[in-house]
């Protein structure tokens, strides 16, 4: 099944979210990857660029379709994870480890569940 | 409600990813899009495709019936024959795009797209000439394409060689697979080298699970409708309703070859002609800047609209996305650049010859 990480915090949109040095990190969760299948181009924002909770801050192409990723936190871009532009697939081989942006001056969050509770939310999406 | 294949369990068990296509359920995936896509490319690739509509014309009318019906002239047509046909409506648009097979002088089967299999069948019945006698028996057969490389050594072993259609578009009926009837056209919708097999609906959990595991010492993997359709595009194969509909003419289209306008008649001949010299034509885009085309996205020259874009992918051999498009014929010149709306981007892509990809014979 799906691995969704316990110290891990998620949205109903499928983002994982963890706090590192003062920032937040996101990135897409295993059952994300796995519903977009083969992800092969993402289009990310730019450092500097304002971010808001609930709202999208990118687009993954996946072979099949275009996918919105929302934003966990409200805040402001630190760093991109230019890796994914190179190697896209790095979210379908390793999703927790593929971040897509960490934030800085957080000022607010979107519903933020639990990894059980995230689970569950799954089961009824699928 | 959407109808089951006679592998849809197979299908489920094998952990494929089901969606609704066509009125059917059949799988996306199973592993994935690139892997899949590339097995065909580089091995083979087993597809069920049972959801094609097949209907079959007899009689002492039928060729007259189909060259009245469709675009094509099949009247010096050799039996084992397969010819590409459009099906257009008296408006000279396009209707659907179909195979006749010849199996007999009166003897003829047509296989359509799924999603156009009832709208079919019910104009051809309403249009076919005296002596004619046409029948819908999409729900007795089962097609599955074989499709690949690798895809002549598969079907040796499972059957006689002899049997095996040695020609580019002709076919065998009455073919003997491990005590199962088949038809098997050499034919299929990748670019590749490939077979369609099809048999009675009971027989096709048997073939599926026969061909997948004679295939296994060649890399024969099940492929999903994803992979489907990024061959296609790689291959510059229209599909109906992205590059054809019954508002486009086959010849505003690309698809001369199966329009034969010195034929005596057929039904949209008129009209095709009243149009005249086609404005618009079918494109191959390949992307410059970064990012994935998709179909129904506008095209730009400056701030000129002309035209858009029929059907989009990454493409999984190339490595980046290739799409189809229909745009003015004034800026249809290999090597021009126009911009595609990407979701409000506009993305630089270059006119690039069709086909993308041909396989070495």
């Amino acid at each position: 099944m799906f691995n969704h990480p316990k110290e891990l915090k998620y949205t109903k949109t499928h983002e994982w979210v963890r706090e590192e040095d003062g920032l937040c990190v996101v990135g897409l969760t295993d059952f994300a990857q796995d519903a977009l299948g083969d992800i092969v181009f993402v289009n990310l924002p730019s450092v500097g660029d304002e971010v808001k909770a609930g709202e999208v801050f990118c687009d993954v192409e996946s072979v099949k379709a275009v996918s919105d990723v929302y934003s966990p936190v409200s805040g402001v871009i630190e760093e991109v994870n230019e890796a994914l532009t190179d190697d896209p697939a790095l979210v379908n081989n390793d999703c927790y480890g593929a971040w897509f942006i960490k934030v800085k001056e957080v000022t607010g969050e979107d519903e933020l569940l639990d990894a059980d509770t995230y689970e569950e939310f799954c089961k009824s999406e699928a | 409600m959407e109808l089951k294949t006679p592998l849809y369990d197979a299908h489920v068990k094998a952990g494929g990813r089901i969606v609704p296509f066509a009125g059917y359920l059949l799988p996306v995936q199973y592993e994935g899009v690139i892997a899949e896509h590339m097995a065909v490319r580089e091995k083979a690739g087993l597809f069920d495709v049972s959801h094609m509509g097949e209907i079959t014309l007899k009689g002492k009318g039928a060729l007259a019936s189909l060259n009245h019906l469709l675009s094509n002239d099949y009247t010096k047509m050799p039996l084992g024959k397969v010819r590409y046909g459009i099906l257009c409506n008296e408006e000279g648009g396009v209707k659907d795009d179909l195979l006749v097979y010849k199996f007999g002088e009166e003897d003829y089967f047509i296989v359509v797209n799924a999603s156009n299999r009832h709208k079919d069948y019910a104009w051809m019945k309403d249009h076919i000439l005296e002596d004619t006698e046409i029948k819908d028996i999409s729900d007795e057969v089962a097609q599955v394409a074989l499709q690949g490389p690798l895809s002549r050594d598969i079907m040796k072993k499972v059957m006689k060689e002899e049997d095996i259609p040695e020609k580019y578009y002709t076919a065998k009926r009455d073919v003997d697979i491990s005590g199962m009837n088949c038809i098997i056209s050499y034919t299929g919708y990748t670019g590749e080298a490939g077979y369609e097999i099809y048999t009675a609906n009971e027989n096709a959990q048997k073939l599926w699970d026969l061909l997948l595991k004679e295939g296994e010492e060649f890399g024969l993997r099940p492929c999903g409708l994803g992979a489907r359709d990024t061959l296609r595009l790689e291959a510059s194969m229209p599909l109906y309703g992205h590059e054809m509909d019954e508002d486009i003419s086959p010849l505003e289209t690309g698809l001369d070859y199966g329009v034969k306008m010195n034929k005596e008649d057929f039904i949209g001949k008129k009209a095709i002609e009243e149009k005249g010299e086609p404005k618009i034509c079918r494109v191959g885009l390949r992307i410059v800047d970064k990012g994935v085309l998709r179909e129904h996205q506008d095209i730009y020259v400056g701030e000129d609209k002309i035209g858009h874009t029929t059907s989009g992918t990454y493409s999984p051999l190339f490595k980046t996305s290739i799409a189809m498009a229909l745009i003015d014929k004034k800026y249809s010149d290999i090597g021009t650049i126009v911009e595609v709306d990407v979701r409000g981007r506009r993305l630089k892509a270059e006119v690039v010859p069709m086909p993308f990809y041909k396989r070495e014979k």
